[in-house]
């Protein structure tokens, strides 16, 4: 089986960022960038199911800046045996990296695309299922277990009153929670040999894609400030500041 | 203009989000309702009592994206505006129904400016994107706390769709977490534990206070990974958004993540050790003190103030 994954590269889950006095957007120079806690754990299942002999190759695709070649080498030494960038400065809408993919899956001809289910910079969650709808495949999103059934998988998602499990046909798009796995820190020696193993870089040019975008974004602000709050030392106000509250609550 | 609204329902029970989205849509045209699903009489009956909806259609048949956005893309072509609440199935349905239709979804919306003008948070919520969507049709997912839900006393005509429902995949197996507190997303006050609370059974101490008050109960990611509680109670980035009157977040740090599920919060309580949490920071009223001391002697003061919800 082959197993294609997508991975992002965005500012560092941990960063607080600061957006832009001038409503451009957000400040990211000179903040940390990585990948994309979602695509990590997409990575990861790629590599049990090789490691489990269900599948035979990885190949990570990645569509950003030249510098996203940082996040490819991270999977290529997780396990993953080949990297692609396509390689672009803009900053694309969701629908048009959805495009991108459509034409890496038409040469690569993948039976399972694995994606992290949102990018934390945008947080769209919108390419996998996006990617579903072109390729005319069944989708599972948010996956916090996948197993390799026969000529299909099964896949359990995290959902809002619980869990379930689908059943679906190979070719499939899955796309990753957070409980899916615990990435590995790939070791030093796998990170000396990431550096040997393929990377295409090829321009987005190449692919003829409409990469216009469809909405505009007119301007980018800060989330509305809370007032300070203050400290209490004893139960008995804490718990008076509750009754206040609930009281009025019954009010309304 | 007209809009088409996915109601939102679980097992057999129309969700409050669905009255709150046509609340917050009711300015951009006359709504009808899609219900899909299996065992979706009930659901219609109560949908077509929300004031402000037109007609409620009901589609039957098992209901995985593939099959919900078949449904949806035969219908679409009557309607301006496909509208589905920013839950676990709009974020699985409305990306893939606006790829089939060449169309860009803006979701999780949190502010309607204008027919075609739109608020929506990035990075966690710590910042808003304001977004203009001149496309010939609007995909959109809301974020139904952010609004405030629509009246009943209406009796709309319910209509149903000839065909069902087909998807690729099969429902194995859905394991419902039980409880018996109100729904998280929509609750009035919401009692959150973290992983300080140290094990699933230690959880009770907050589900006792959540009954006392009427509340639902949610936690953070720590707490759910360690086991502690189920994943759907889950609030932040990529659990659920909640936007009570009162929010009280115990043994909580307050990372990022955690934060944005928690920015709609009117009034906000922390119990914790640490001054310098985040969420102490944050909030409206914070006790700084060990949280298996104060939840016993809270739960005893609540009695004898004689608060019960
Ligand atoms: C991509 C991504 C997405 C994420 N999404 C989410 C999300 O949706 N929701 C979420 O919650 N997290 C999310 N996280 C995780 C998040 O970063 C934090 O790890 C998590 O919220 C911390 O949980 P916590 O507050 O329970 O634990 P901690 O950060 O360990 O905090 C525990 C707190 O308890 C206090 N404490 C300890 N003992 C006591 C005591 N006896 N009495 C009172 N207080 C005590 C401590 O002072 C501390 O403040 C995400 C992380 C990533 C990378
Ligand atoms: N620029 C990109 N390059 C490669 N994969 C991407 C890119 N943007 C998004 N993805 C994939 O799509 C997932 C969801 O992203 P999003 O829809 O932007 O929240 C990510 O976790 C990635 O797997």
């Amino acid at each position: 089986m082959k197993i294609l994954v997508a991975i992002k590269r965005v500012v560092d889950h941990n960063v607080r960022i600061r957006v832009r006095p001038d409503g451009t957007g957000v400040e990211t120079t000179g903040m940390r960038l990585s990948m994309n806690p979602f695509c990590k754990r997409a990575v990861e299942a790629a590599v049990q199911l090789a490691e489990a002999g269900q599948g035979d190759e990885i190949v990570v695709v990645s569509i950003g800046p030249k510098s996203a070649i940082d996040v490819i080498l991270t999977a290529l030494a997780m396990g993953v045996h080949r990297g692609i960038l396509v390689e672009t400065d803009e900053n694309l809408e969701t629908l048009a990296i959805a495009k991108l993919l459509v034409k890496i899956l038409d040469e690569e001809q993948p039976d399972l695309v694995l994606l992290g289910k949102q990018a934390v910079d945008d947080d769209s969650n919108h390419v996998g299922q996006m990617l579903a709808a072109l390729t005319n495949r069944p989708q599972a999103t948010f996956a916090s277990e996948i197993r390799l059934i026969g000529q299909g998988i099964e896949v359990t998602r995290e959902i809002d009153s619980g869990r379930e499990s689908l059943a679906l046909p190979l070719p499939a798009i899955v796309t990753s929670d957070l409980r899916l796995n615990t990435p590995r820190n790939a070791a030093l020696p796998m990170v000396m040999k990431a550096r040997s193993k393929p990377l295409a870089i090829r321009p987005v040019a190449e692919f003829g894609v409409d990469l216009s975008p469809r909405l505009i974004i007119e301007k980018i602000s800060p989330p509305a400030e809370r007032v300070a709050g203050r400290t209490v030392s004893s139960v008995a106000e804490l718990a008076a500041f509750i009754a206040g509250d609930v009281s009025q609550m019954e009010a309304l | 203009m007209s809009v088409l609204l996915l109601a939102d329902h679980d097992a057999g029970v129309l969700s409050l989000a669905t009255a709150q989205l046509v609340h917050a849509v009711a300015e951009l045209g006359p709504i009808d309702l899609l219900v899909i699903g299996d065992d979706t009489a009930a659901i219609a009956q109560s949908a077509s009592t929300i004031a402000g909806v037109a007609k409620v259609l009901i589609a039957n048949g098992f209901s995985a994206a593939d099959g919900v956005v078949n449904v949806l893309s035969t219908l679409v072509v009557r309607y301006h505006y496909v509208v589905a609440s920013a839950g676990s199935v709009g974020k699985d349905v409305m990306p893939r129904l606006a790829a089939k239709l060449d169309l860009m979804p803006v979701t999780d919306v949190i502010k309607i400016l204008g027919p075609t003008r739109f608020e929506r948070p990035i990075y966690a919520g710590n910042a808003v994107q304001t977004v203009s969507d001149n496309q010939p049709r609007h995909i959109l997912t809301l974020r139904a706390s952010a609004f405030r839900a629509a009246a009943g006393g209406n009796t709309a005509p319910i209509e149903v769709l000839a065909g069902s429902a087909l998807s690729l995949a099969n429902l194995l197996t859905s394991h419902r977490t039980q409880s018996d507190t109100p729904d998280l997303a929509t609750a009035q006050i919401v009692i959150g534990g973290g992983i300080a609370l140290g094990s699933a059974e230690n959880f009770q101490l907050i589900k006792n206070l959540a009954k006392k008050l009427g509340a639902a109960v949610g936690a953070t990611r720590a707490a759910v990974d360690a086991g502690y509680a189920p994943n759907d109670w889950q609030i932040g980035q990529t659990g659920k958004i909640i936007a009570p009157d009162l929010y009280i977040a115990i043994g909580i740090s307050g990372a990022l993540q955690h934060l944005a599920g928690i920015q709609g919060a009117k009034k906000i309580v922390a119990i914790n050790t640490d001054a310098e949490a985040p969420l102490v920071k944050l909030a409206d009223i914070a006790l700084i003190d060990d949280l298996f001391e104060i939840i016993p002697q809270l739960t005893a003061e609540l009695d004898r103030l004689g608060v019960r919800r």
